[in-house]
């Protein structure tokens, strides 16, 4: 048995109304790493923000011992200064500093009056070669991808002495191959002793990577599986810890839908990037969806699937668009603005629902009208028991869990938002939904009630496109699908004949053709 | 037990304002020994602060917007009454001033809005330019100096002088004369019904769609409005009837009370200032709405300079400065986002009235009137602390 690095004992931890956490008992041994797996709002990043000191001690009962130590941190810095450091699922780089100046942010080198930019840069260099970084420190963030930009958040987290690293949802913006990486660099750390804990939603990697894994459902502590084996504990078994029950099938049945005509056909459709228009970002792509399908589109983050969708939609990414368009059989032009896209029945569900879907200080209520206003109003006013009345009707039919419908959207879970933003999108009674990442940070239980708001719109006669970088989620969900990267179009198959496996070599061919 | 204190908790968070209002006018109630309450003092608060409402309902939607101010209309409010003022003075016919007036704001405001909206410069440096342009214009076009106004049906119509009430019609037509004036009090009774006949179809429809709403809450706070209503009323009516401004006041707060609650381009301002990609991934032209806040500042201004030269009998050119800071501090107070996407009318009304209650206080209990600016800035200060304060309170 080797030494227990952390235990936290009995952490109970309210907010106003909420037991976040309850009773809650942690242990993570030195030199392991240890996921920390639960469905969204079940209590981890609470835990954690316990743990590193972003709530008190003093806020919560229980006890935090550290390395032998009873710990009572007060702030972040505390609990820093013993080598516990926490990275956060949103990336807290400023884009326009450079690398060096980002890992020592709040920890200048130097003195007091003084920055010493050599040291800094020095040492900023020599932890970026452990994360396997071979930029220079001098490089601006905004000039590396997301996936490098992860590795600078683990090589500040170096800098500051880490034992014990926890990451948050660290793999959630990152492709899959860029995933395999951060990884595989968990792995090397591990062999030097260091110890981390992960949280992740995606279990594949959780059972790749994690040699404990803490199961947290509804503020407790349920269960821990030992992941040493040679054999990786099965997703299934986890599942099974997190939602309370066995899913004998992740992705519901679509049953009595017969596919009919072409409803959108795009052809030859090129997109150039609209601050560097001489880059092609989706190039000379065609496809077509039909009345009643469900055609995935897959492809790695930065493939250009998401500028495709918007660039269809109304033209709201990209500049110099060309190719056509038909609906119908019948060619359009779209004017630029999502209002026009709209018009021609056209959804554009986005990936960031935070960002770009939702108005998170606004009600359920509102967020569900706002596509659709005119359904709603006469003469620009708005009907507001009508529009109570459609959006209480679309809480019955997405389930979507609120008291009322009056409730803010920046309240409700991930999953329950993402259905407000379904709903805003279904009430715009499109024929055809382009659906962005439409199960991304949700819980597995959520995933499901969606992909059965999926079927039914397919069953409904809808067109449904639906772009995901989960390959089991497209294997799982679509009648067709079309595989992407860098901006084209490199396979097509039918649902019955794809595989992960074939799929992935698809990509690759691809990259070393080009 | 708990939940009891927790809803008690909510209520003083949601009412703050209302609260620290109502205690605000206990307190000059006693310091001025009642006088604070009496007919005169009412009067005045409302003719002296009409610019005030009808330039923070504007600014309210340009705040809705996401934070956006207009830092012009203290100056437009100066342009735009001195070519009213000059043409007056010139005897050209008043309906045309008037217009004139009301033009040159929407004008000034379309053509800050387009440089806001289409060419995205930020709106403080769009507006701060035409801070400097149209107060420089002012003084051009009066000259430097003061320009008065005799049109008499003007300042009557408008609010200045001393008959600028609605003449008693009642009392005219039934040949009685004396007190209280019996036309404002059957104004102020047909607002309190009409006002008690809204939330009673409300209640009704709330019932027909199961929404659960608190109803004697509801019945309390109409019956608590209906009641500050009807005293305002009837102190009015028993001075001099009901101020021609106030009409004006009522009309601007009623249209925009619609325009934020029930119309679609309120729920667009809403909207923009809450999540502007996600408003316009929606289908809403949001740089349009953009430009409608700015055009209704606009129109806003050339009102509020309407209403400055009666209640003045004139225009100086020095006059509207700092209007655009008390219509900002209005809507702050109020309740709205520095941010964009939360405010209400309502809330505007509750923070103008607390500053212009705080103002005449401290003016008839003779504070000093520097000091008074300090009151001021500490009020709005703490307004924004507090709001700020219970919002992180809640997470």
């Amino acid at each position: 048995m080797a030494k227990i690095l952390l235990e936290m004992k009995n952490i109970t931890k309210t907010f106003p109304g909420v037991k976040a956490l309850d009773n809650v008992n942690f242990k993570v041994e030195e030199g392991e790493i240890h996921a920390l797996v639960g469905e969204n709002g079940a209590g981890k990043s609470t835990l954690m923000n316990v743990l590193s000191g972003i709530y008190p001690y003093g806020s919560y009962d229980g006890d935090i011992i550290y390395d032998g130590n009873v710990c009572k941190f007060s702030n972040i810095k505390d609990s820093e200064k013993l080598g516990i450091v926490i990275i956060h699922q949103e990336l807290a780089l400023v884009p326009e500093m450079t690398i060096g100046e980002n890992m020592y942010l709040g920890n200048e080198r130097g003195h007091k009056f003084a920055i010493d930019w050599n040291t800094t840069y020095a040492e900023a260099d020599k932890y970026l070669k452990m994360v396997g970084l071979s930029e220079s420190s001098k490089t601006q963030v905004k000039d590396i991808g997301t996936g490098k930009q992860q590795l600078v958040e683990i090589a500040k987290a170096l800098a500051k002495q880490a034992k014990l690293l926890i990451l948050d949802e660290p793999t959630s913006s990152l492709n899959e191959e860029d995933s395999r990486a951060l990884l595989d660099l968990m792995l090397g750390f591990k062999k030097q002793g260091m110890t981390m804990i992960i949280i992740s939603h995606k279990l594949n990697e959780v059972a790749y990577v994690a040699d404990t894994i803490t199961v947290v459902r509804d503020g407790a502590t349920i269960e821990t599986i030992d992941n040493h084996g040679a054999e990786p504990v099965s997703e299934e078994r986890i599942i099974r810890g997190m939602v309370g029950r066995e899913m004998t099938n992740r992705f519901p049945k679509r049953e009595g839908v017969t596919i009919g005509s072409t409803m959108l056909e795009v052809s030859h459709w090129t997109v150039h990037h609209p601050l560097y228009p001489e880059r092609k970002v989706v190039d000379d792509v065609s496809m077509y969806v039909r009345k009643g399908e469900v055609v995935g589109i897959y492809g790695l983050m930065g493939a250009g699937r998401t500028e495709l969708a918007m660039s269809i939609f109304g033209q709201t990414y990209g500049t110099n668009i060309s190719g056509e368009l038909k609906i119908d059989g019948k060619p359009v032009k779209i004017k630029k603005g999502a209002d026009d896209a709209i018009k021609h029945k056209i959804a554009y569900v986005t990936e960031d629902r935070k960002g770009n879907g939702l108005v998170l200080s606004q009600s359920i209520k509102v967020n569900t009208s706002l596509a659709h206003l005119d359904a709603i109003s006469k003469h620009t006013v708005i009907d507001g028991d009508k529009e109570y009345a459609v959006a209480e009707e679309y809480r019955k039919k997405l389930k979507t869990k609120t008291p009322t419908v009056e409730q803010l959207v920046g309240n409700l879970s991930g999953g329950n938002q993402q259905k407000v933003l379904l709903a805003k999108w279904m009430f715009a009674e499109p024929d055809i939904m382009l659906l962005d990442e439409p199960t991304r940070g949700i819980d597995v239980g959520a995933k499901y009630e969606i992909y059965c708001i999926i079927n039914d719109l397919a069953a409904a006669g809808k067109s449904v496109v639906m772009i995901s970088s989960e390959l089991p989620e497209v294997l799982g969900m679509s009648d067709r699908i079309y595989i992407m990267n860098e901006g084209k179009f490199v396979g097509e198959m039918k649902a019955e004949d794809a595989t992960q496996e074939n799929i992935m070599a698809m990509i690759l061919q691809s990259g070393r053709g080009a | 037990m708990n939940e009891n204190k927790m809803s008690v908790g909510a209520f003083f968070q949601k009412y703050t304002m209302v609260i620290a209002l109502v205690v605000v006018v206990i307190f000059f109630a006693i310091a001025t020994g009642g006088n604070s309450l009496m007919p005169g003092s009412i009067n005045n608060l409302i003719s002296q602060n009409g610019y005030v409402f009808v330039l923070a309902a504007g600014m309210l939607l340009c705040i809705l917007t996401g934070g956006n101010i207009d830092l012009s209309v203290g100056s437009v409010v100066c342009f735009a009454a001195a070519v009213g003022c000059v043409l007056m003075a010139n005897k050209v016919n008043m309906w045309i001033a008037v217009l004139a007036m009301l033009g040159i704001g929407l004008a000034i405001g379309i053509f800050q809005g387009f440089w806001i909206a289409k060419v995205h410069v930020p709106a403080f440096i769009a507006t701060l330019s035409g801070m400097y342009a149209f107060r420089g214009f002012s003084n051009v076009v009066l000259g430097g100096f003061r320009v008065d106004i005799t049109n008499e049906q003007f300042l009557m119509l408008f609010g200045g002088g001393r008959d600028c009430y609605i003449p008693d019609f009642i009392r005219q037509w039934t040949g009685t004369t004396g007190k209280p004036n019996l036309t404002c009090l059957a104004i102020g009774g047909i607002a309190i019904l009409v006002y008690v006949l809204m939330t009673v179809r409300k209640i009704s429809v709330q019932k027909k769609l199961n929404i659960h709403q608190s109803i004697p809450g509801q019945i309390i706070t109409t019956a608590l409005i209906s009641g500050v209503i009807g005293f305002i009323i009837w102190q009015l009516a028993s001075l001099r009837g009901f101020p021609t401004v106030l009409i004006w006041i009522a009309l601007v707060l009623g249209i925009y009370q619609y325009i934020t609650t029930k119309t679609a381009i309120g729920r667009h301002l809403y909207a923009v200032g809450g999540n502007e990609k996600a408003t316009a991934l929606s289908g809403v032209k949001t740089r349009n709405v953009y430009w409608f806040a700015y055009a209704s500042i606009g129109l806003m201004a050339g009102l509020a300079g309407i209403l400055t030269a009666a209640r003045a009998k004139g225009i100086d050119p020095v006059y509207g400065e700092g209007y655009e800071m008390d219509a900002i501090a209005s809507c702050f107070i109020g309740g709205a986002s520095a941010y964009g996407g939360i405010g209400k009318v309502s809330g505007m009304i509750i923070g103008a009235v607390l500053m212009g209650v705080i103002n005449q206080g401290m003016n008839m209990v003779g504070v000093d009137s520097n000091l008074q600016k300090v009151v001021k800035g500490l009020v709005l200060l703490g307004a924004v602390v507090f709001d700020v304060m219970s919002k992180r309170q809640k997470r």
